[in-house]
C-alpha cells in the first residue's frame, strides 16, 4: 500500500518537487513566537529592561562584571525584567542563558541573575560549569541572605553589588581566561609586533625565493598556487581577526561565548 | 536506450541519494533523542536518590504522619522500576514512565506541603538543604524534559513529513513519545487534615 503510493508520486516528479518546496517553506515558518528577549545589541552584561537602576550604578556594575569576564572568562549577567510570563522565573533564566549563550562554550561558566521587581522575585541560574562552585544551596543563600535584606530596604545597587561580589569570590579559581581573551594592551602590542615580524620575514623569504627559483615553486606539483604566497595571504587574514578581538576586549564587553544551562541555581523573593 | 528508461534511472538515482541522506539525517536525530533521554533519566535518578535521605530526615525530626511517608516510598519504588532504554521510547512507554514519575512528584509535593506544619522540622539545616536540592533537581528535570521534547519533536517531524516518511517506514523508524504537560504537575496538591 505504501509502495503504490510511492509509484504514484514517481509518476509525477513535478508534484514531488512542489511538495518538497512546500515542505521547506513549512519548516522555515515553524519557529514560534517567544517572550525570551533577544541578545542585547551591543552585547552587555547588565540588562535593565525596567529602568530601576541609575545610569551610573548600571555602568559600575557593568564595569565590574566586564573586568571579571576579561580575567576569568566567567560571564555573569544581571537581567531586570518586567515579567517572565508565561514561564516561571527559573525556566525563564535558563532559556535566556541558553539563547544568549552566557558563559564560554565547552566550559559553560555563565550565570544569569534575574530580578523581577513587580513580583519581588530573584533567581540565580548557574551554567553547567558553575554548578559545583555555586550550588543551588549557595544560590539560595545569596538570594535570601544578601539580596533580600538589601532589596527590602530598596537598596537595589547594594544588593546586586554584594551578591555579585559573593558570586565572584565563590567562583574565583574555577576558570581562567584564555591568553587570547586577555584585554591587556601591552600583551596585544607585543603580539602584533611578533606577527608583523613574521609577516615581514615571510615576505622577504618569498621575494628571495621568487627571484631565485619561482619555477621550482610552481613545478612542485603539490600546491597549485606558489606556496609562500598562499602562506602569506593566510597570515594576513588571521592578523585581521586578532585586531577585531583586541578592539572588543579593550573597553567594552566582547560578547557572549555560547555557554549552556542545565537547570542549576535557585531563587526566592524578598 | 529509450527516453523512458533514462528517466526511470535518473529518478531512481535521485531517490537513492535522497534516501541515503534522509536515512543519515534520521539516524542523527535518533541519536540526539537517545542522548537527551539519558539526561532525563539521570535527573530523575538524582531525584530518586535524594528521597530516602529526605524521608529519614523527616522521620527523625518530627512525629510525622506515616501515610505520607509510605506513599512517597511506594511511589519512589514504582517510579524507579519503570526504566526505558533509548530504543523503547514509544508513545505508550513514555506515557507510562511519565505517569510513574508524576505520581512520585505528587506525593513529594504533598510531603513538602505537610512539612510546612512542622516548624521544628523546617528549622533544621538538613531539611532546608534537602529541600533546596530537591527544588534544583526539579528544575533540572524540567530542562532535561524540555530538551528531550525538542529532540523528539525534531525527530518526529522528519519521520512523519513526506517524503522522508516513506524512507522512515522502509528503515523502521517510528515516531517517539514525549512528555505532556500533566495536570497533576500543574495543580498544587490539596492537603487535607
Amino acid at each position: 500500500m505504501n509502495l503504490s503510493f510511492v509509484t504514484y508520486r514517481i509518476a509525477l516528479p513535478v508534484r514531488i518537487l512542489l511538495i518538497l518546496l512546500f515542505a521547506v517553506f513549512a519548516f522555515q515558518t515553524y519557529g514560534q513566537d517567544d517572550v525570551i528577549p533577544d541578545k542585547p545589541n551591543p552585547q552587555r552584561l547588565v540588562n535593565d529592561y525596567v529602568g530601576i537602576l541609575q545610569p551610573d550604578e548600571r555602568a559600575r556594575l557593568e564595569e565590574k562584571l566586564r573586568v571579571y569576564n576579561d580575567s576569568t572568562s566567567t560571564q555573569i549577567v544581571i537581567l531586570i525584567v518586567k515579567s517572565t510570563e508565561p514561564y516561571p522565573i527559573g525556566d525563564f533564566s535558563f532559556q535566556v542563558g541558553r539563547k544568549w549563550g552566557v558563559g564560554q562554550k565547552g566550559q559553560n561558566n555563565g550565570l544569569v541573575l534575574t530580578w523581577v521587581p513587580s513580583t519581588r522575585k530573584v533567581f540565580i541560574a548557574t551554567g553547567y560549569g558553575l554548578e559545583g562552585a555555586i550550588t543551588d544551596a549557595i544560590s539560595k543563600r545569596i538570594v535570601s541572605q544578601i539580596i533580600a535584606p538589601h532589596f527590602k530596604k530598596e537598596e537595589w545597587y547594594a544588593g546586586l553589588d554584594e551578591a555579585t561580589t559573593e558570586i565572584i569570590q565563590r567562583a574565583s579559581g574555577e576558570f581562567k581566561a584564555d591568553a587570547s581573551d586577555d584585554g591587556d594592551a601591552g600583551d596585544g602590542i607585543i603580539f602584533f609586533l611578533i606577527i608583523f615580524v613574521i609577516i615581514v620575514v615571510i615576505i622577504w623569504i618569498s621575494r628571495n625565493r621568487g627571484g631565485g627559483g619561482s619555477n621550482r615553486n610552481r613545478g612542485g606539483g603539490f600546491f597549485p598556487v606558489p606556496f609562500p604566497t598562499s602562506t602569506f595571504s593566510g597570515w594576513g587574514s588571521s592578523s585581521g581577526n586578532w585586531g577585531g578581538g583586541g578592539g572588543g576586549g579593550g573597553s567594552s564587553f566582547g560578547g557572549f561565548g555560547g555557554g549552556s544551562f542545565g537547570g542549576g541555581g535557585a531563587g526566592g523573593d524578598y | 536506450m529509450s527516453k523512458g528508461l533514462i528517466i526511470v534511472i535518473v529518478i531512481a538515482l535521485i531517490f537513492g541519494f535522497f534516501g541515503c541522506s534522509t536515512y543519515n539525517g534520521i539516524v542523527g536525530k535518533d541519536a540526539n533523542v537517545g542522548e537527551k533521554w539519558a539526561q532525563v533519566q539521570a535527573q530523575y535518578q538524582r531525584r530518586a536518590d535524594l528521597i530516602p535521605n529526605l524521608v529519614n530526615t523527616v522521620k527523625g525530626a518530627a512525629n510525622f504522619e506515616k501515610s505520607t511517608l509510605t506513599a512517597v516510598m511506594e511511589a519512589r519504588s514504582k517510579a524507579t522500576s519503570v526504566q526505558l532504554s533509548a530504543d523503547q521510547l514509544t508513545p505508550e512507554n513514555v506515557q507510562k514512565f511519565q505517569a510513574a514519575q508524576d505520581q512520585l512528584s505528587g506525593t513529594l509535593s504533598r510531603l513538602l506541603a505537610v512539612s510546612e506544619n512542622y516548624p521544628q522540622l523546617k528549622a533544621t539545616q538538613n531539611f532546608s538543604e534537602l529541600q533546596s536540592q530537591l527544588e534544583g533537581t526539579e528544575n533540572r528535570i524540567t530542562v532535561a524534559r524540555n530538551d528531550f521534547n525538542a529532540a523528539v519533536k525534531d525527530y518526529n517531524v522528519s519521520v512523519r513529513t513526506f517524503p522522508a516518511n516513506i524512507f522512515a517506514g522502509i528503515f523502521g523508524f517510528s515516531p517517539k513519545g514525549f512528555f505532556e504537560a500533566s495536570q497533576a504537575a500543574q495543580n498544587a496538591p490539596t492537603v487535607q487534615f
